[in-house]
């Protein structure tokens, strides 16, 4: 059989993690370029005639309840909930990968205090967390919201990486390296972290998924992004009292969720494939 | 007499990218009652699995190729359905494998996963197969302490781990036990207890071994026949003190001259040049010649079966009508 | 006369009992060893599970700290060191594992990795790494098209020379061996242990070769010393110890290990027991519980035997004697 290539390539070279790459790929053009080419997700240019319009000619998916165009604003959500997902997951992703060798390599009491706030952090449910602190706070503002789903993802990561940490070090290549005088920051960046990123890499894609449905959830309940940025979640919840009469406007939306975490799932998949073969 | 065991060209073929690549490539033996039969070689040669091939354990997406032959006691294995195989499997050919930490069942006491093995195949009650357990226990060593039946694996050494897998490949009084590396994880003072335990279950129940080894010191004092592997293929087949006395294939000269020796005048090593070559990329005509001291024109085509009698045959050029 | 390049005195590793619950006992890996090596020999380090061999190779190099003894390595206290002159000491004396397959960063290309070390120590301006390099990768039978592949790429015979050149890269006058061909094939096995030799006799390598297999150990070593439980039973010169062994333990060693030969009898000395457990090591003489010796007795219960010098060898064993028993022939 031929080897699978290494790191991120290998979400391109096997098949499932290829469509997940394509339709991430082609989400994240929309995302970019679709705000230019279509109408103003904001605008309600006609709400008594041209609201819940179905789709056809001038809006391929239609109209909301007050007319605004259905394909503009899954776009523009798109945006939203990809850069929220994007910022989230790269600060726990960072945060945890930071405690995680630290309480790996250094150990010791700093471990022990560590892993200890992480077993604490981790009894409570995430999304209740996430509700305390919004609760807090009236209206939140998108970068607090990217902080604050950050701040309370990292644990899980943490604890990953210290494990893999932890392996890493009793092994012979790290002791050789010991053994020829290499620092212990040489250590950490060249042996412990690249070897990490693997499984970090898997995780972090995973994640991202998990960040979309949480943003999601969150706007769906009205906690999340405001109105009237479009959001996919917002949308949804826009759409509930139209979802028998006009089931295109919870439909887009919906969709659209569906296809960012699964094409983000496909590629986490892919990368953590190896690790899974790895104890045979 | 029939042989117990008879395989004929045996072939396992994986799927590669492009063509298939067969790790096990023609293989052909035989092993008659009572005897013991090595089948000795280093990694990349296939001899891991033939063995499983023997019974149909070969690992997806590898598979038994068409053509091959194996057959045991008469019957044709190959064309067995699961339930028949399951008869033979287990209870008339037992498996040893090499390494007895990741071959056990961490969660059953040693004691049930013999007794478990003794209810598969036997038609008795609980109470029996604990009785029978515990005699097997005995008999491999294992029943000085009482209360053995209820230990765990993990309470117990490498060297015990392996009395127990024997047990369990004897539970069923198989005619035939292939033990894969028996010893190869242990240490050499352990090595010794069980390979001496398995010479004497050998001769107690008569039964016949197919031993498989990289180690040449293992198999010399222990088994009747010799048979060598290199890239999926048998290179030479001889009773096991001529095969060592008088080695007809230069990969066979090679092996033992390069084995450094405790006993005897001390010499340099001289070591066989090169790499075994992966199957994806075997040399053609015989696998060997690249590397061989003795390497003719020829030997890019494939070398005849050169058999001078005495039980004993080669896959070469040399000595080969026509060479 | 001049002072052995590694003189080890005494040396003990310990580890503390651990676990609130579980109750991991202590465990005396390392347990009063002491022993030298000169320039340019080898001395083979002989010992199964238990015996504490590899944490001894650890205890040295200072991968771990040791519990007590001394280190004196080309006339520094090692084990007093600071960390800035123990760097600088690590040039000097190098490892190379067993496992082919652990030993190597596999995100690192064979070609930093041998360039580790220089880089480490700044031993040459980066410009000429490439040309050591190359010429390293030479020197242990490997190409230096090598440098660019990664280590999963490579036979385990081969990882294994690049775990040497990467050892050989800082220059050290001291390789510690952990059973370096263990994890090897028989054919490689024999290449390897060749360059090992070639490499001893050109750089003047001492070796501290730790194995479990007598016939190779006999193929390296100027001197054995045979390990069990954390102290030494035996010692001696390679052909003495195998020739007229006088500990029973390794009389019993020399009668298990697997000759290829079907005209040698199948070992009738077979060491009955376990490997000993570290954690409860028996009272007395360690190997008292498997001692097969006609002559043992209730000193031996009660009573840790020193090392003692018999002949060109010294031995811990109350009843050995000069005759010895069967070794090799």
């Amino acid at each position: 059989m031929k080897r699978p290539p290494g790191g991120l390539r290998l979400a391109w070279w096997d098949p499932a993690g290829r469509v997940g790459v394509v339709v991430l790929g082609l989400l994240g053009v929309a995302a970019l370029l679709g705000p230019a080419l279509l109408p103003d997700p904001l605008a309600q240019p006609d709400i008594l005639g041209g609201a819940l319009l179905g789709p056809g000619a001038g809006h391929p998916l239609g109209t909301d309840h007050l007319s605004r165009d259905v394909l503009a604003r899954v776009v523009s959500g798109a945006r939203i909930s990809l850069a929220v997902a994007a910022g989230a997951v790269s600060l726990s992703v960072t945060l945890g990968a930071l405690v995680g060798l630290a309480a790996g390599y250094l150990g010791g009491w700093l471990d022990a205090m560590l892993m200890r706030l992480v077993d604490a952090a981790l009894a409570i449910p995430r999304l209740f967390l996430l509700l305390i602190m919004i609760a807090i706070m009236e209206r939140i503002p998108i970068g607090v919201l990217v902080l604050t789903i950050g701040a309370t993802g990292w644990f899980g990561t943490s604890r990953l990486v210290r494990a893999e940490v932890l392996r890493l070090r009793a092994m012979d290549f790290v002791r050789g390296a010991e053994a020829l005088g290499a620092s212990r920051r040489r250590i950490v960046f060249r042996y412990l972290l690249p070897n990490v990123a693997g499984p970090l890499a898997a995780a972090t894609t995973l994640a991202v998924g998990d960040v979309i449905l949480i943003e999601a959830g969150l706007s769906f309940l009205g906690l999340g992004v405001q109105p009237p940025t479009p959001s996919w979640g917002g949308m949804i919840f826009d759409a509930k009292p139209y979802i028998i009469s006009a089931p295109w406007t919870s439909l887009a939306p919906g969709l659209a969720i569906l296809l960012a975490v699964l094409s983000v799932n496909l590629v986490g998949e892919a990368l953590a494939r190896p690790l899974t073969r790895r104890n045979a | 007499m029939t042989p117990l065991l008879e395989v004929r060209d045996l072939r396992v073929t994986f799927p590669g990218t492009g063509n298939e690549v067969s790790p096990v490539d023609g293989v052909t033996f035989s092993i008659d009652a009572g005897e013991t039969l090595a089948l000795v070689g280093e990694s990349g040669s296939g001899k891991t699995l033939t063995s499983l091939a023997l019974v149909r354990l070969v690992p997806l997406p590898g598979r038994i190729a068409a053509g091959s032959s194996i057959r045991f006691g008469g019957t044709d294995l190959l064309a067995l359905g699961p339930g028949a195989l399951r008869q033979v499997r287990g209870r008339r050919i037992g498996m040893v494998f090499q390494d007895p930490m990741t071959s056990l069942n961490p969660v059953l006491t040693v004691g049930d996963q013999i007794s478990e093995t003794i209810r598969a195949h036997f038609p008795v009650s609980r109470a029996e197969a604990r009785g029978r357990s515990e005699a097997l226990l005995l008999e491999v060593g294992l029943g000085d302490t009482a209360g053995r039946y209820d230990t765990y694996p993990h309470q117990l050494s490498g060297g015990m781990r392996q009395r127990v897998m024997l047990a369990i490949a004897l539970a069923a009084e198989p005619e035939l036990l292939v033990a894969d590396e028996p010893t190869s994880a242990l240490d050499v003072t352990i090595q010794a207890q069980i390979l001496a335990l398995l010479d004497q279950l050998k001769s107690s129940r008569r039964m016949s071994v197919l031993l498989i080894s990289h180690n040449l010191g293992v198999v010399a004092g222990r088994s009747d026949r010799v048979a060598v592997m290199y890239a999926g293929r048998i290179v030479e087949e001889a009773p096991t003190d001529r095969l060592f006395a008088a080695p007809a294939h230069p990969y066979t000269q090679g092996l033992l001259a390069s084995l450094p020796r405790l006993r005897g005048p001390r010499r340099p090593l001289k070591a066989i040049p090169g790499m075994v070559p992966r199957p994806e990329a075997w040399p053609p005509g015989c696998r060997f010649h690249p590397r061989c001291a003795q390497v003719m024109p020829q030997c890019t085509s494939e070398p005849p079966i050169v058999a001078p009698g005495e039980g004993r045959w080669s896959r070469c050029w040399l000595g080969a009508e026509g060479a | 006369m001049p002072e052995p390049l590694l003189e080890v005195t005494n040396l003990a590793k310990h580890y503390p009992a651990r676990g609130v619950f579980r109750r991991q006992p202590a465990v005396r890996a390392v347990d009063g060893v002491s022993f030298h090596v000169e320039r340019g020999e080898t001395l083979a380090l002989v010992g199964e599970s238990g015996s504490g061999k590899s944490s001894l190779a650890r205890t040295i190099l200072r991968l771990e700290e040791a519990t007590g003894g001394v280190v004196r390595f080309e006339g520094q206290d090692v084990l007093g060191l600071d960390p800035r002159p123990l760097r600088a000491l690590r040039r000097r004396m190098q490892i190379v594992f067993q496992d082919p397959s652990g030993a190597l960063n596999p995100r690192m290309t064979v070609g930093d990795a041998v360039a580790e070390g220089i880089e480490i120590h700044r031993l040459l301006p980066t410009a000429e790494i490439p040309a050591r390099v190359s010429g390293l990768l030479q020197e242990v039978g490997l190409t230096p098209e090598m440098a660019a592949v990664y280590p999963h790429e490579l036979s385990g015979g081969q990882r294994q020379r690049v775990g040497i050149a990467r050892a050989l890269a800082v220059g050290p006058s001291f390789l510690v061996l952990d059973e370096p061909v263990s994890a090897l094939d028989v054919s490689v096995q024999a290449q390897v242990l060749n360059l090992l030799l070639d490499l001893q006799r050109t750089r003047g390598l001492a070796y501290l070769f730790i194995a479990h297999d007598l016939a190779v150990v006999r193929q390296v070593a100027h001197r054995v010393a045979v390990l069990y439980l954390g102290q030494i039973v035996e010692s001696g010169p390679t052909e003495e110890v195998l020739t007229h062994p006088r500990h029973p333990y390794t009389q019993a060693l020399i009668a298990s290990a697997p000759e290829p030969d079907p005209t040698v009898p199948v070992a009738r000395l077979v060491l009955p027991g376990e490997p000993p457990d570290p954690s409860r090591p028996p009272s007395g003489c360690r190997f008292n519980p498997r001692c097969g010796h006609p002559a043992r007795d209730a000193r031996c219960l009660e009573e840790s035997p020193p090392l003692r010098p018999l002949g060109p060898s010294t031995v811990a064993c109350h009843h050995a004697s000069m005759e010895a028993a069967e070794g090799v022939r």
